[in-house]
C-alpha cells in the first residue's frame, strides 16, 4: 500500500503538475477572434502585398487594377458574410466538440461501470491528504474543504508557474516537462488500465504481448501529441489521456471532496481567465502577440492547422482577389519557417482562383476550428465518471449529468460566438452537472423509482 | 432534452416536498399523492414545451435577419420536429435506461406475484410516449404557430390521457391500447399538418417519383 502511495506520488507530481496545465488551459482558444481579428489586418495586409505585387510583376498590373477596385466592395460584403458565417458555423463548431466530449464520457463511464478497480478505495494523493472517514458531518465536510484548499493552490502555483516560463521563453523546460508528463500518462496509465480491464474481463495476457502493445501505443501516441500526425489519430489520443486522468481522478479523490473541488475550480476558471491579471489570460495573450500556438499536447482542437498558427491561415486565405495569389503569399510566408504548413496552405489554395468568394470562406471555416483545453474534456468526465460512480448506480443520474454539461457547453460556445475572446468553458457546464447531478440524485431518483414500480408513466 | 429534464426536476421536486410533509404509512395518500405528481408533471412538461417553442421563436427570428436571403437555414416544421424527438428521447431514457441496467443482471419476472410481461410492456409503452412527444411537438408548434388554441389544449389533453391510462397497470389492455390508438391519430394528424396527403402516401407506396 506504501509503495504503490509512493509511486502515485511520483507519478502524480507530473501529471498533477499537468493537469494543472490542463485546466488551466481550459479556455477555448478564439480561432473565432484570431480568424477575424486577422482577417481584418489581413485585408489591410494583403492589399498591400498586392499593390507590391502588382507592381513587381508588370504583366500582372492589369489584373492588379481590377483587384484594387474589386477589394473595397468585397471587404464590406466580407464582414456581413463573416457575421452569418460565424452564427452558421458556430452550429457546426459546436458538433465537432459534442462528439469527444462524448466520447470520453462514454469511455469513462464504461470503465466506471464495468472495472472495479476505479471505484474501489485505495488510498488517497498527496494533494488531499485529509481523510473523509472522520464520524462527524461537519469534520468531514472541513477535511473536504482543505483538501480543496490544497489542491487548488497547487494548481494555481503550477500555473503561474507555467505561465512565467512562457514569458521567458524557456521553452525547452516546458517541452521537457509537457514530454514527461504525457509519457507517464501514455505508458504507466495504460500499463495499469490495460491491466484492470484484463483483470475484470479474466483474460490472459502474455508480458511480451503486452509490451509491444503498450509499447506500440505509447510511442505512437507521443509522436502524435507532440509532433505531427494524422489529425484523428492525434484527436483520439488526447481524447484518451483525458479518460485515462479522469478516471485516476475519481479513483483517487475522496467523496465529497471531489465535488468541492469540482465547484472550486470552476469558479478559479472563470477568475483566471477573465481577470486581467489572470494566469490563463495572459497565457492566451502572450501567446496571441507572439503568434504562436499554444501546446498542441494542452488543447483538443478540431480542426488542423496547430502548426501554422492560429492568426497565419486566415491572413493568407482572407484576401478576396485570386489573381496576385503567389506574390502576395510569397511576401508573407518568410517570417514562419514550417514547410509543410506551405504546403498544406498551397493546396487549399489551388483550387481556389476558380471559386467564387462564398465557397472561398467556406472552405476555410472548414479548415478552421474551436479550440478546446485538455482540462476541460478531464473535468467534464470526472463529473460524469463520479456521477456513474457513486449516485446509487443509477443511470438516470449520469444521463442527467451528460445533458447538463452538453448544454453548458452549447451555451459556453455560444458565448464565444458573441464575445469573440478566450472564455472559461468550465464554470457553466460545471454548474449545470453539479445542480443536475444533487437535484436529480435527491430529488428526481425516489420520483422516478416510485412511478417505475408502479409502471407509471408521465 | 434539456428543457424537459428541467420540467422533471421541478415537477420531482415538488412530488417531493408533497411526500416529505405528509405521512409514508398512509397508502391511499401515497397513491394520491403520486396521481398528483404525474398530472403536475404532464402539465409542466407541457409548459417547458412552451418555453421551448418560444425560445426558438426568437432564434429563428435571429437566424432570418442574419440570412443573405430572408428565410431561416432550419423551418419552424423541422425544429418542432427535433424538440419533439428530444422530449421523447429524454422521457424515454429516463423511463427505460434502469430497466435496462437491471434486465442485465440476474432475476426472475414477477416473482413476487407482479406480471410477468413487465420488461415487454414498459419497452412498448416507452415506444409508445417517445413517438407520441415527437406527433405532440409538430401539433404543439403549428398550433403556437397559428393561434389555433385547440390544438394546444388537444395535445395536452392527449397527455394527460395516456399517463391517466398508464393507472390501469397492470391491466395492460387499459394502457397500451388506448396509447396506440391515440399514437396512430396523433400521427395522422401531424402528418396532414406537416403537408401530407393521401396521394403522398400512395405515391410513395407506390414507388412513383
Amino acid at each position: 500500500m506504501i509503495t504503490f502511495m509512493n509511486n502515485s506520488d511520483s507519478e502524480e507530481e507530473p501529471c498533477n503538475e499537468r493537469t494543472s496545465l490542463m485546466s488551466a488551459e481550459s479556455p477555448p482558444v478564439p480561432s473565432y477572434q484570431d480568424g477575424l481579428q486577422a482577417s481584418e489586418a489581413g485585408e489591410a495586409q494583403a492589399h498591400r502585398k498586392r499593390r507590391t505585387g502588382s507592381s513587381r510583376s508588370p504583366n500582372n498590373t492589369a489584373d492588379g487594377d481590377l483587384s484594387d477596385l474589386g477589394v473595397p466592395v468585397r471587404e464590406s460584403a466580407l464582414e456581413n458574410e463573416e457575421e452569418e458565417l460565424t452564427l452558421k458555423y458556430g452550429a457546426k463548431h459546436v458538433i465537432m466538440l459534442f462528439v469527444p466530449v462524448t466520447l470520453c464520457m462514454i469511455v469513462v463511464v464504461a470503465t466506471i461501470k464495468s472495472v472495479r478497480f476505479y471505484t474501489e478505495k485505495n488510498g488517497q494523493l498527496i494533494y488531499t491528504p485529509f481523510s473523509e472517514d472522520t464520524p462527524s458531518v461537519g469534520q468531514r465536510l472541513l477535511n473536504s474543504v482543505l483538501n480543496t484548499i490544497i489542491m487548488i493552490s497547487v494548481i494555481i502555483v503550477m500555473t503561474v508557474f507555467l505561465v512565467l516560463l512562457y514569458k521567458y521563453r524557456c521553452y525547452k523546460f516546458i517541452h521537457g516537462w509537457l514530454i514527461l508528463s504525457s509519457l507517464m500518462l501514455l505508458f504507466l496509465f495504460t500499463y495499469i488500465y490495460l491491466g484492470e480491464v484484463l483483470k475484470t474481463y479474466n483474460v490472459a495476457m502474455d508480458y511480451p504481448t503486452l509490451f509491444l502493445v503498450i509499447w506500440n501505443f505509447g510511442a505512437v501516441g507521443m509522436i502524435c501529441i507532440h509532433w505531427k500526425g494524422p489529425l484523428q489519430l492525434q484527436q483520439a489520443y488526447l481524447i484518451m489521456i483525458s479518460a485515462l486522468m479522469a478516471l485516476v481522478f475519481i479513483k483517487y479523490l475522496p467523496e465529497w471532496s471531489a465535488w468541492v473541488i469540482l465547484g472550486a475550480i470552476s469558479i478559479y476558471d472563470l477568475m483566471a481567465v477573465l481577470c486581467p491579471k489572470g494566469p490563463l489570460r495572459m497565457l492566451v495573450e502572450t501567446a496571441q502577440e507572439r503568434n504562436e500556438p499554444i501546446f498542441p499536447a494542452l488543447i483538443y482542437s478540431s480542426a488542423m492547422i496547430w502548426t501554422v498558427g492560429m492568426a497565419k491561415p486566415d491572413t493568407a486565405a482572407r484576401g478576396p482577389s485570386h489573381q496576385t495569389w503567389d506574390s502576395a503569399e510569397d511576401g508573407r510566408e518568410n517570417h514562419r519557417s514550417p514547410s509543410h504548413a506551405d504546403s498544406r496552405m498551397s493546396e487549399t489554395r489551388s483550387p481556389v482562383p476558380t471559386r467564387p468568394i462564398t465557397s472561398l470562406e467556406e472552405e476555410e471555416s472548414k479548415g478552421r476550428g474551436v479550440k478546446l483545453g485538455l482540462g476541460d474534456f478531464i473535468f467534464y468526465s470526472v463529473l460524469v465518471g463520479k456521477a456513474a460512480a457513486t449516485a446509487s448506480g443509477d443511470w438516470n443520474t449520469t444521463l442527467a449529468c451528460f445533458v447538463a454539461i452538453l448544454i453548458g457547453l452549447c451555451l459556453t460556445l455560444l458565448l464565444l460566438a458573441v464575445f469573440k475572446k478566450a472564455l472559461p468553458a468550465l464554470p457553466i457546464s460545471i454548474t449545470f452537472g453539479l445542480v443536475f447531478y444533487f437535484s436529480t440524485d435527491n430529488l428526481v431518483r425516489p420520483f422516478m423509482d416510485t412511478l417505475a414500480s408502479h409502471q407509471l408513466y408521465i | 432534452a434539456f428543457f424537459w429534464l428541467v420540467s422533471l426536476l421541478l415537477s420531482s421536486l415538488i412530488w417531493f416536498i408533497a411526500v416529505k410533509a405528509s405521512d409514508p404509512r398512509d397508502e391511499p395518500l401515497q397513491r394520491g399523492l403520486l396521481i398528483f405528481g404525474v398530472v403536475f408533471s404532464v402539465l409542466l412538461q407541457e409548459v417547458f414545451r412552451f418555453l421551448y417553442y418560444k425560445l426558438l421563436r426568437k432564434a429563428i427570428e435571429g437566424l432570418v435577419a442574419l440570412s443573405e436571403d430572408g428565410c431561416s437555414p432550419i423551418s419552424i416544421q423541422q425544429m418542432a420536429y427535433v424538440a419533439g424527438v428530444g422530449f421523447g428521447l429524454m422521457s424515454g431514457a429516463f423511463s427505460m435506461i434502469n430497466l435496462l441496467a437491471d434486465a442485465l443482471g440476474p432475476g426472475t419476472v414477477g416473482i413476487h406475484g407482479d406480471s410477468q410481461l413487465y420488461f415487454l410492456t414498459s419497452a412498448f409503452m416507452t415506444m409508445v410516449l417517445i413517438f407520441l412527444h415527437t406527433f405532440w411537438g409538430i401539433l404543439f408548434f403549428h398550433g403556437c404557430e397559428h393561434r389555433r388554441w385547440w390544438e394546444i389544449a388537444a395535445v395536452v389533453v392527449m397527455h394527460l390521457a395516456v399517463s391517466g391510462s398508464t393507472f390501469c397497470n397492470p391491466l395492460y389492455v387499459g394502457s397500451l391500447v388506448p396509447s396506440y390508438l391515440l399514437m396512430a391519430i396523433a400521427a395522422v394528424w401531424a402528418y396532414l399538418l406537416s403537408g401530407g396527403s393521401a396521394q403522398n402516401v400512395r405515391r410513395f407506396l407506390l414507388c412513383k417519383s
